[in-house]
């Protein structure tokens, strides 16, 4: 039997060691727990989220399918509350998990400095999504915002919540900001950039209490300086999560204590990440975590491997603020320093030597050279030659150069150009020699730039050097192995050329396999229906089961059946043909989903026709809540009966239903209509919501609830039902055009600009024949599957029956 | 030995998919390529039991509906990072007629 894997934690360690493990074709059953209702993304990237140079899309780094890929069971949102070591079972309140090998890699918790007013709302950490949400939320402009705490992860969030234009304040207890990574001069620096971005800084600020009764209002620090503040941030630092490896009573120290396997003092219980102490050692940046990662991946697929800890060095992630610090900086008798400052330009250097070596730099301004350094510190060779130039960094050894990529052309191959991933340089060079032209190739053949990203030029210098004229930046990867072509490409080819069938497109775009894959098929078979409504049939064969089956798969090979609830809204005739259907049929759950109707669960295949006859019977038809389409329109009920509604939301919800059910899109299409601003129908948070107001519609756009979630935005407004439904029609059909095969309304959004969204639906001419191209496919494509797949009901029950022969 | 059982007509199964056959040993899917070449597979990833007969059939591939293994029909076994097998059976067209080994089906039963 498989191994079983239990890994407590989706976080940025036990993410790569998993990868690494499938990587080498480890086969272990694995369940991942994760606190955060959300598998793993790339935590250093919130702070490029927080300032909006990011979304949260772009920093997943293990999505829905990479998980499904690898028949990885996730535990979202689960926390796990107890480690059974006797038994071998970890259970969270959904019940226990058996284990072989346990990985507990719950990261670190936030610091809580005790005063007054912690709890209040407004107050906030800063460590997931929820905490980087609650900021943006926060920092609209003119909000005040007040940051406890001037390090790493204080100042991003400072530089963050600042550029999205909140007035922020630090308060920082030393006496400069990130004095663990800077000296004062570069502190200085730093503190000045700062303020010149109107952020304001208080050193030597200690804070007393957090004041306001039902949320925040102020801080109040010991010298009796108040900050008024709509929102707190507290940064001051983190502590190993270690509460389930104490209960369990494993050996813990600060960290929970591992060797150099990663084990600890449980034989089967692993751990890796910010939880543990190594030697005494706790790790707070991702570069040594990786190295444990692999190391840990070794150890479970029973190779040898031991973690020995690497030096690090740190940035900050704050765009236009170059600062780099590594090694060791305290002044000690027989250190010697060597410094050079450009006052006009802003850029502090500095060396510190120990005998004939370099063990530390701090650079601020210019931060060119810092691989270069990093990597003669690492190395710890003599630098005693290099001396007298040294701190003029690499293009200075051996003469002056002005080519702007000298300093990459100059580093040795083994420098380190990624820090978080240690690539060195000899390793890009020979992965782009090997064929890797993109970024993104680059990436994945090295991991190069993939984590924090602020080596991404770096990494391009080395790209260009490398290929010369060749290079060109920016490039997309391919649809799949199958083909050179992007997503978009294909879009666009298949319209050029009019190419109308899956064979087509795979001749004259010359794709590499015969009949394509499982991952190609299914789009194609999306762009054609999409592009050629009248001339191509769909391909049943190239969708996915769930589509084909027009029922959602369950683990156990039964499927669901969900009819569709226009608007939420039913009789007691069909609850009674529900009801009857259920007996039947002895449907093991009857449950109400969260899409305002009812869902039958654990049906047999070869029952699906009759089942879905019985409800066709009843006037019932499919509710598509398998389909990348139309799934459900959700509605409060508006003027019908509520003493607040100003529409007819009940109404407007079942006509939308009505008008968009059937068609297929490149994923899942949810709305909303609410009554009034009160949304008790959560239209904010659909991919179309409408919301009603006295004087007409406020339609808005990209929202989601699920792995990721976000609020609409606005898109426009209107006073007629006739224009609702015109303009969601045409921007559904905007969103069918253009959009990548499984990609939600908001990540398509997120790529195109709601500007240029707008722009399409405002103008009437092209709003209309938009409307009209949705209409004219609506007339092929609006159609009940399950009538249709009901008149042969043998097709879906078993070929033969040996059984009975068999038993003869 | 071998024995051949008439079980369907080709065209009982689409092109690029499947038909399962309940056996005393559970269900086997029956494939048939865009080709028309046929594969017997058993019906059971050996991942967490998705059935493979309502999988993506690519060229001579199938990849699992629930978790995307990909199994060689030829020989039943997982590819790339996934290690697993599935038992395949003999099974060939005659004159538009499928036909299934069933002696190691019966064999199994017998035992
Ligand atoms: C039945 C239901 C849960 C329930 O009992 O309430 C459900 C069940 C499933 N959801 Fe859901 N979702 C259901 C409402 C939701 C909602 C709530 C809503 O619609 O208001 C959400 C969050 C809102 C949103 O989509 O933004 C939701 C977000 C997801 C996601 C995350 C999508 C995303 O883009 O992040 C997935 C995964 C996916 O689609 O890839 C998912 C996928 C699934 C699948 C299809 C997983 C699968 O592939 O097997 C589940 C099928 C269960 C089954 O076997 O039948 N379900 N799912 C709900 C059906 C609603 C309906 O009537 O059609
Ligand atoms: C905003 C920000 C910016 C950063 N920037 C940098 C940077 O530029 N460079 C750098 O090197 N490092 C940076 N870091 C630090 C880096 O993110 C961490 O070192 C790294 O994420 C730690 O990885 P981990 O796996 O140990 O823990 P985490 O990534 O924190 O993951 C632990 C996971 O375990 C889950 N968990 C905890 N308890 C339980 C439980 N009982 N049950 C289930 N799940 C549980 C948590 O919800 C969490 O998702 C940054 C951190 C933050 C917050
Ligand atoms: S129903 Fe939705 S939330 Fe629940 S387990 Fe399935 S996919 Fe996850
Ligand atoms: S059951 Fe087949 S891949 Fe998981």
């Amino acid at each position: 039997m498989k191994q079983r894997l239990v890994v407590i934690g989706a976080g940025m360690a036990s993410g790569r060691m998993l990868e690494t493990i499938f990587e080498a074709g480890g086969d272990f059953d694995v369940t991942l727990f994760n606190a955060e209702a959300r598998g793993n993304y790339n935590r250093l990237m919130l702070s490029p989220v927080l300032s909006g140079e990011k979304t949260y899309a772009q920093i997943v780094t293990h999505d829905a399918e990479w998980y499904e890929a690898h028949g990885v069971d996730c535990r979202f949102g689960e926390v796990v509350v107890k480690i059974d070591r006797a038994n071998r079972i970890v259970y969270s309140n959904a019940g226990g998990v058996p284990y072989d090998a346990l990985v507990i890699a719950t990261g670190s918790s936030p610091f809580i400095i005790p005063v007054p007013g912690k709890d209040l709302p407004g107050v906030c950490t800063y460590r997931d999504l929820e905490d980087t949400n609650a900021m943006i939320a926060a920092s609209k402009p003119g909000a005040r915002a007040v940051v406890i705490g001037g390090g790493l992860l204080g100042l991003e969030a400072a530089a963050g919540m600042a550029a999205r234009g909140a007035e922020v304040v630090v308060i920082h207890l030393m006496g400069h900001l990130m004095e663990r990574q800077l000296d004062p001069a570069a502190g200085y620096l730093l503190q000045k950039d700062l303020e010149s971005r109107g952020i304001r800084v208080h050193c030597k600020g200690a804070t007393k209490a957090i004041l306001g009764s039902a949320r925040v209002e102020a801080v109040l620090l010991e010298d009796g300086t108040v900050y008024p503040a709509d929102l707190v941030c507290m940064a001051v630092g983190i502590r190993p999560e270690v509460r389930l490896a104490n209960d369990a009573h494993l050996e813990v120290a600060r960290g929970i204590t591992v060797d150099d396997q990663m084990r600890t003092s449980d034989p089967a219980i692993f751990a890796l990440g910010e939880c543990v102490e190594h030697e005494k050692q706790l790790f707070g940046l991702v570069a040594p975590l990786y190295d444990q990662a692999k190391v840990l991946a070794a150890t479970l697929l029973g190779q040898d491997a031991a973690f020995k800890p690497v030096q690090t060095a740190t940035k900050l992630k704050v765009t236009g603020v170059d600062l780099f610090s590594a090694g060791d900086f305290a002044d000690a008798p027989g250190r010697e320093d060597i410094v050079f400052r450009d006052p006009g330009r802003g850029v502090y250097k500095r060396l510190i030597l120990e005998g004939d070596q370099l063990i530390g730099a701090v650079m601020y301004g210019d931060t060119a050279d810092a691989a270069w350094f990093f990597d003669l510190i690492k190395q710890g060779k003599s630098v005693t030659d290099l001396r007298d130039t040294l701190i003029f960094g690499p293009a200075f050894q051996g003469g002056a150069q002005t080519d702007p990529l000298a300093a990459v052309a100059a580093l040795p191959p083994e420098a380190e150009i990624c820090g978080c991933n240690g690539v060195c340089k000899g390793k890009i060079v020979t992965a782009i020699q090997g064929g890797a032209n993109t970024l993104d190739m680059v990436r994945m053949a090295t991991k190069a730039s993939a984590s924090c990203g602020t080596c991404t030029g770096l990494v391009e210098q080395v790209m260009a050097l490398t290929l010369g004229d060749s290079f060109s930046a920016n490039a997309n990867p391919p649809m799949c192995k199958c083909t050179d072509h992007t997503h978009e490409d294909v879009r666009r080819l298949i319209k050029s050329i009019g190419l109308k069938s899956i064979p087509a497109v795979m001749q004259e775009l010359g794709w590499k396999t015969v009949g394509g894959c499982a991952s190609c098929r299914p789009a194609l078979n999306y762009y054609l229906i999409a592009d050629w409504p009248l001339e191509y049939t769909d391909d049943r064969q190239s969708r996915f089961v769930n589509e084909r089956n027009h029922g959602n798969i369950q683990k156990d090979g039964t499927y669901s059946v969900v009819p569709r609830m226009w608007g939420g809204v039913t009789t007691p005739a069909e609850l009674r043909a529900i009801a009857d259907a259920a007996d039947r049929y002895a449907v093991p759950m009857v449950k109400v989903t969260g899409g305002q109707r009812i869902d039958l669960l654990g049906v047999k295949k070869a029952d699906l026709p009759a089942i879905w006859s019985d409800l066709n019977a009843a006037g019932m038809v499919s509710g598509h809540a398998y389909a990348k389409g139309l799934r459900t329109v959700k509605t409060c009920v508006g003027t019908d009966f509520c003493r607040f509604g100003t529409q007819d939301s009940t109404g407007l919800g079942i006509k939308l239903e009505k008008l968009l059910w059937g068609s297929w899109t490149p994923a899942k299409v949810k709305l909303g209509v609410s009554g009034c601003p009160r949304n008790c129908a959560e239209a904010t948070c659909k991919d179309i919501g409408v919301v009603c107001v006295d004087s007409g519609y406020e339609i808005s756009v990209a929202g989601a609830a699920g792995m990721d979630v976000r609020e609409t935005e606005f898109l426009c407004k209107v006073t007629t039902e006739a224009e609702v439904m015109e303009v969601i029609a045409a921007f559904t059909q905007l969103y069918r055009e253009n959009a990548r095969y499984l990609h939600r309304i908001y990540k398509w959004v997120a790529r195109v600009g709601l500007d240029w969204c707008r722009a399409q639906v405002e103008d009437p001419a092209n709003r209309r024949a938009l409307y009209d191209r949705f209409m004219l496919s609506q007339s092929i494509y609006q159609t009940d599957p399950w009538a249709e797949l009901a008149a042969t009901p043998a097709d879906w029950a078993p070929i033969a029956d040996l059984t009975l022969r068999a038993a003869e | 030995m071998t024995a051949f059982l008439d079980i369907a007509a080709l065209d009982d199964i689409p092109r690029q998919g499947a038909r399962v056959v309940k056996t005393m040993i559970g269900c086997i899917a029956v494939f048939r390529t865009a080709e028309d070449q046929l594969f017997a597979l058993e019906d059971r990833c050996p991942h967490k039991g998705g059935p493979l007969s309502e999988g993506i059939v690519h060229g001579t591939s199938v990849t699992c509906p629930l978790h995307a293994w990909v199994f060689d029909m030829n020989t039943g076994q997982a590819q790339g990072a996934d290690e697993g097998a599935v038992q395949t059976y003999p099974v060939r067209l005659e004159a538009g007629r499928v036909l299934l080994d069933v002696t190691r089906l019966a064999r199994r039963s017998a035992a």
